[in-house]
């Protein structure tokens, strides 16, 4: 009896590492990059774009909205993809050919974001340069790459809310001489709706952190775009570009930078999570 | 005026059909491309030679060592946390608020970039921790992130073992810890080894975490508080750096081909476990 509250108590010890993980990265986050919020102030720090850290300008709004900017894109491309993907494999396909598909999709989200970026810069970089005009690296480029780079968590996390959905309900529609495609999009999709929108937010977190494959062919000038054809800097590509000899005040803006990151990312988790709960 | 219903489904059919084939041809162009490329640079002494030059000659034998040495080490560290969180939250505690903030801690975790991951492992093991730039730290770090995965493959690996299996041992008296270590988690080791497989092919792909806790030196790393470089950061740097386009397809089939290898073991070892329990 003893014995087994001592190992209880062990257990619950290593279960609080994840917790423990995630308390300890958000106090390091914070105390790294929050006493430069407060000195330049939130207004000038994330409504300014003049980023000139060795000169004391850390306004970091170009970046802001180039990340959101590149996210948006992203889902433009990553969500129709997708979702064609999880309806047809979930709804349309043979049940073999859902068997191979499924599992090759899904082993694809084990291809390194590194490579993405690198085939981006081979071959769609030149794509855009030849045939689009400007630099080539862009924010175009950008969200094509992080388009489909999100694809097997969107597809995965679909095809299961699309599974999920019980078959009666398939069955009634069909009854009452409804099309198979009336059936998916009237009475399948919405009963599904909630697990698709866990999807697409987090395709949308996990291209918003991106960081490799965005800083290899998003071009990573300083600037809030105009055009999709320009080359962007997002918050990630700016921490990452920087980290390595940034020092003093500059290295706390990048903490601070990560604060923004961070908070960005942990709203779109949270809202994932409670869509999921609410089922 | 309305669409024949059966004419608008062919429509939207060949639509979604034409969709679902360009995603597919997209990704098999992705490994088409890395293998056409990369496969002819693999060469036994791609594999076994030091790298010279920067990486513009020679081999890639110190990142397989530095790959394969950070890896390891994190799982290490984090299986026994992994599987520990995941026997707490299946076999020794109630759902409640406890098992609630550990479970949203470890879904949290899960969401965290590894941009912030990087920060924070440079910021506590490198600097504040003093390891610098080295296997020690990356470990650490990588340790966290793959943290998140072995915890839930591992609960679902134990939820699936049957109940009655448990019910069994009680009656033969053993105690609670008895019937964990000897029943349930011999059980549901196929799908805890499958975590731990997919948790090694995260970290060999890993980039941003390792650039900013592990270095990029490139030697072979042999004490932990040696700089490291893995194949992933290594083929980051040929690529942007211009250094050895050849060189770069070789590594990225390398590591395509390891981490490609590992996850098809992790899915058939869950599809025996599912098989066999499900």
């Amino acid at each position: 009896m003893h014995r087994e509250k001592f190992i209880e108590r062990v257990l619950l010890l290593l279960a609080l590492s994840s917790v423990g993980s995630l308390a300890l990265i958000t106090i390091f986050i914070f105390l790294e990059g929050f006493p430069l919020i407060l000195s330049v102030g939130l207004k000038d720090f994330i409504l300014s774009s003049h980023w000139a850290p060795t000169k004391g300008h850390f306004g970091i709004l170009a970046m802001i909205i180039s990340s959101v900017l590149v996210t948006l894109g992203a889902m433009i491309i990553g969500v129709p993809l997708g979702l064609s993907c999880a309806i047809v494999l979930a709804e349309f396909s043979p049940k073999r050919l859902k068997m191979v598909l499924k599992p090759t999709l899904e082993l694809l989200a084990g291809i390194p974001s590194v490579v993405y970026g690198f085939l981006g810069v081979i071959w769609l970089v030149p794509l855009i340069r030849n045939y689009l005009g400007g630099p080539g690296l862009s924010l175009l480029a950008g969200s094509i790459i992080l388009g489909i780079m999100i694809l097997p968590t969107v597809i995965s996390i679909s095809i299961d809310a699309l599974t999920a959905v019980p078959d009666p309900y398939r069955d009634g529609s069909l009854a009452l001489g409804a099309t198979r495609w009336q059936t998916v999009s009237r009475v399948v999709l919405p009963a599904a709706r909630s697990g698709i929108i866990t999807a697409i937010i987090l395709g949308m977190g996990r291209a918003i952190g991106e960081t490799m494959a965005v800083i290899m062919v998003a071009g990573n000038a300083l600037q809030i775009p105009t055009s999709i054809l320009d080359p962007v800097r997002t918050l990630t590509s700016n921490i990452a570009l920087e980290l390595g000899y940034a020092a003093g005040r500059h290295r706390e803006a990048l903490f601070a930078t990560g604060i923004v990151l961070f908070i960005i990312i942990m709203i779109l988790n949270l809202s994932a999570t409670l869509i999921t709960r609410r089922r | 005026m309305r669409l024949d219903p059966h004419l608008s489904q062919g429509l939207v059919k060949t639509l979604l059909w034409t969709l679902t084939g360009f995603t597919l041809l997209i990704l098999i162009f992705i490994i088409a491309d890395i293998a056409v490329k990369g496969l002819p640079q693999v060469t036994p002494a791609f594999l076994s030679q030091n790298s010279t030059d920067m990486g513009r000659a020679g081999g890639i034998f110190p990142t397989i060592v530095a790959t394969a040495y950070i890896t390891l080490l994190a799982i290490l560290l984090a299986s026994p946390l992994g599987v520990g969180t995941a026997i707490y939250l299946t076999e020794y505690t109630r759902e409640g608020w406890a098992t609630r903030i550990i479970r949203f801690g470890s879904e949290c975790l899960a969401g965290v970039p590894s941009i912030i991951l990087g920060l924070f492992g440079f910021v506590l093991f490198v600097l504040k921790l003093g390891f610098g730039w080295s296997v020690l730290s990356g470990s650490l770090t990588l340790a966290i992130m793959v943290l998140p995965i072995i915890i839930r493959t591992s609960e679902e690996a134990i939820k699936a073992v049957p109940q009655d299996y448990r019910t069994a041992c009680y009656s033969l008296g053993m105690s609670q810890w008895q019937t964990v270590t000897r029943i349930v988690l011999p059980s549901a080791l196929p799908g805890i080894t499958t975590g731990i497989m997919l948790s090694i092919g995260r970290s060999l792909g890993e980039t941003a975490v390792l650039l900013f806790t592990a270095g990029a030196a490139l030697r072979t790393p042999v004490s932990v508080f040696d700089s490291g470089r893995t194949m992933a950061v290594h083929f980051y740097i040929l690529a942007r750096e211009g250094i050895s386009m050849p060189n770069a397809y070789g590594t990225a089939a390398v590591l395509v081909i390891s981490i490609l290898l590992i996850n098809i073991v992790a899915y058939t070892l869950m599809q025996r476990m599912m098989k066999r329990y499900g």
